[in-house]
């Protein structure tokens, strides 16, 4: 594994936000117009006196939900922006490995959310006055688990795109909102009726969004709920390299890389 | 007698029940310029995608400057590189921060040093803060070459090198390409469709039909060989009639 051309795969897509307002302005157009939205709602409940907890929740939940759809969209866009400069071919045939090419993605994830993590922090911060390391030390697992699940959706997508070039394009921005629903991002999973309760319990999301309602109401990170998510991202992880090799492998078999860029 | 460069031995692809390379054997020798030659839809491109590890071969066996493809496909390509009018570098990104990526992606050690240099031979320094995007068609040609040469390689790839170029940036290009045979001993295997240019580059032609092999050898021999006034006839006769266009 070369870092050197896992770093090189970043520096173009480095090179390529700074030259568009439209990738600039991705960064934080979005999560900003959500935090302002739930910012101000919560806000307005809370004033209220109808939840007391409610701010902390819907702020912490929206951070951490946005964390994670960012980072899985950086990584299926950034595959997708090779395909729509016509670069595909040119990366690979060059030396870069399909391990790197892929890790490469997930960095680029990292990158980003970095960015747009950091500014909507500050944003909740100075609006609302709602500080999200008050998750304190919990806040390293849970961002960590999210983070890699995010990692393994975005890079099952980009396997999906890989195979059906361009027409799936719309998953890299789609695909994530189905967890948004079932994963009780902004509520607990005793909402959901008892017989989904084992079935959203099979990926990560609603054991981490727990552990994070846990923590804000001042309990312990609960440790089965961390054991069950970090288990799941482990599944799930190895699960998206293995497809993604498949897909690439099937798209070699079929000269789709070539057809891809026509 | 030349090292082999390429050696394909009785490569096949099918695609689904189309068999689009059909049992082929040809070998390349070191510092050759090899034309690839066939109408559209000959299978060219798809041998050149399989010596180039993107596309997998359904049987056959290749060697690479020695190495099994694809088998050591890192190996390889860290030694070759590819050109195509038809694979662009990003247009947003300037002239110098896609070749500074490709630098970087073939590890070139001491980039500047060695993108100036290559800057000068095909004289683009005034284009380096260009957007490549804003490049007309010979600078862009000019530029892909020079990403083409970036790691020194010993077998260039090149699709239609000229293709879409004004015959002066088309003349510039054959002669650096010339040039850089005679001395750098490179390797090239190219394709093209255009057969003065192939008549004048090309130490040898082997030429492609419906994914077979019906010629293989020094252009002017080809052509003698069936009584054709060039190889413009030639390509003529037999995109036109196949084999029965040659008697």
């Amino acid at each position: 594994m070369s870092w050197g051309r896992i770093w090189a795969l970043n520096l173009r897509q480095l090179f390529l936000m700074r030259r568009s307002f439209a990738r600039i302005t991705d960064l934080f157009y979005w999560p900003l117009l959500d935090l302002f939205f739930y910012g101000f709602l919560s806000l307005y409940l809370g004033t209220e006196g109808r939840v007391p907890l409610l701010a902390g929740v819907l702020l912490g939940a929206l951070i951490l939900w946005d964390l994670f759809f960012r980072v899985q969209q950086a990584i299926s866009v950034s595959f997708l922006t090779e395909l729509w400069t016509r670069n595909l071919i040119n990366i690979f045939v060059t030396p870069v490995t399909l391990a790197e090419f892929v890790v490469a993605m997930m960095l680029w994830g990292m990158i980003k959310i970095s960015i747009t993590a950091t500014l909507m922090a500050a944003v909740a911060f100075v609006l609302y006055q709602f500080n999200i390391f008050v998750l304190g030390i919990s806040l390293v697992p849970l961002v960590t688990s999210l983070i890699v699940f995010a990692w393994a959706v975005g890079t099952a997508i980009t396997a999906v795109i890989l195979r059906y070039g361009q027409s799936a394009e719309t998953l890299a921005w789609s695909l994530a909102f189905l967890f948004q629903p079932f994963g009780a991002v902004f509520f607990p999973v005793s909402v959901y009726p008892p017989w989904l309760r084992p079935v959203l319990l099979i990926f990560p999301l609603p054991h981490i969004f727990e552990g994070m309602r846990a923590v804000l109401a001042g309990q312990p990170l609960p440790s089965p709920q961390l054991v069950w998510a970090f288990g799941l991202d482990a599944i799930y992880l190895l699960g998206a390299f293995a497809f993604f090799a498949f897909m690439f492998s099937l798209a070699r078999r079929r000269g789709l890389l070539l057809k891809l860029q026509d | 007698m030349t090292s082999d460069a390429i050696e394909v031995q009785n490569l096949t692809k099918t695609f689904g029940t189309t068999t689009a390379i059909d049992d082929i054997s040809f070998r390349v020798g070191a510092g050759e310029i090899v034309a690839f030659l066939g109408p559209n839809g000959a299978g060219k491109t798809t041998t050149i995608a399989i010596l180039l590890g993107l596309i997998e071969p359904t049987r056959g066996r290749i060697r690479v400057l020695g190495r099994a493809m694809p088998q050591e496909r890192q190996a390889v390509l860290s030694r070759v590189n590819f050109s195509s009018p038809y694979v662009a570098l990003p247009y947003d990104l300037t002239v110098d921060e896609n070749l500074e990526v490709f630098a970087r992606l073939y590890g070139v050690v001491d980039r500047r040093t060695r993108l100036r240099s290559l800057a000068d031979l095909f004289e683009v320094a005034h284009l380096w803060t260009r957007r490549t995007g804003l490049l007309s068609s010979g600078e862009m040609a000019r530029v892909n070459l020079i990403k083409a040469l970036l790691n020194d390689p010993e077998i260039l790839f090149l699709d239609e090198p000229t293709a879409a170029l004004d015959p002066a940036a088309a003349d510039t290009v054959r002669s650096l390409l010339v040039r850089l045979k005679e001395e750098r001993g490179i390797t090239i295997f190219y394709t093209s469709h255009n057969m003065r240019e192939v008549e004048r580059l090309s130490t040898r032609i082997v030429f492609l039909h419906d994914g077979r092999i019906v010629a293989d050898g020094a252009a002017r021999e080809v052509v003698q060989q069936y009584g054709k006034k060039d190889l413009e006839e030639f390509f003529v006769a037999l995109a036109r009639s196949g084999h029965q266009g040659l008697s």
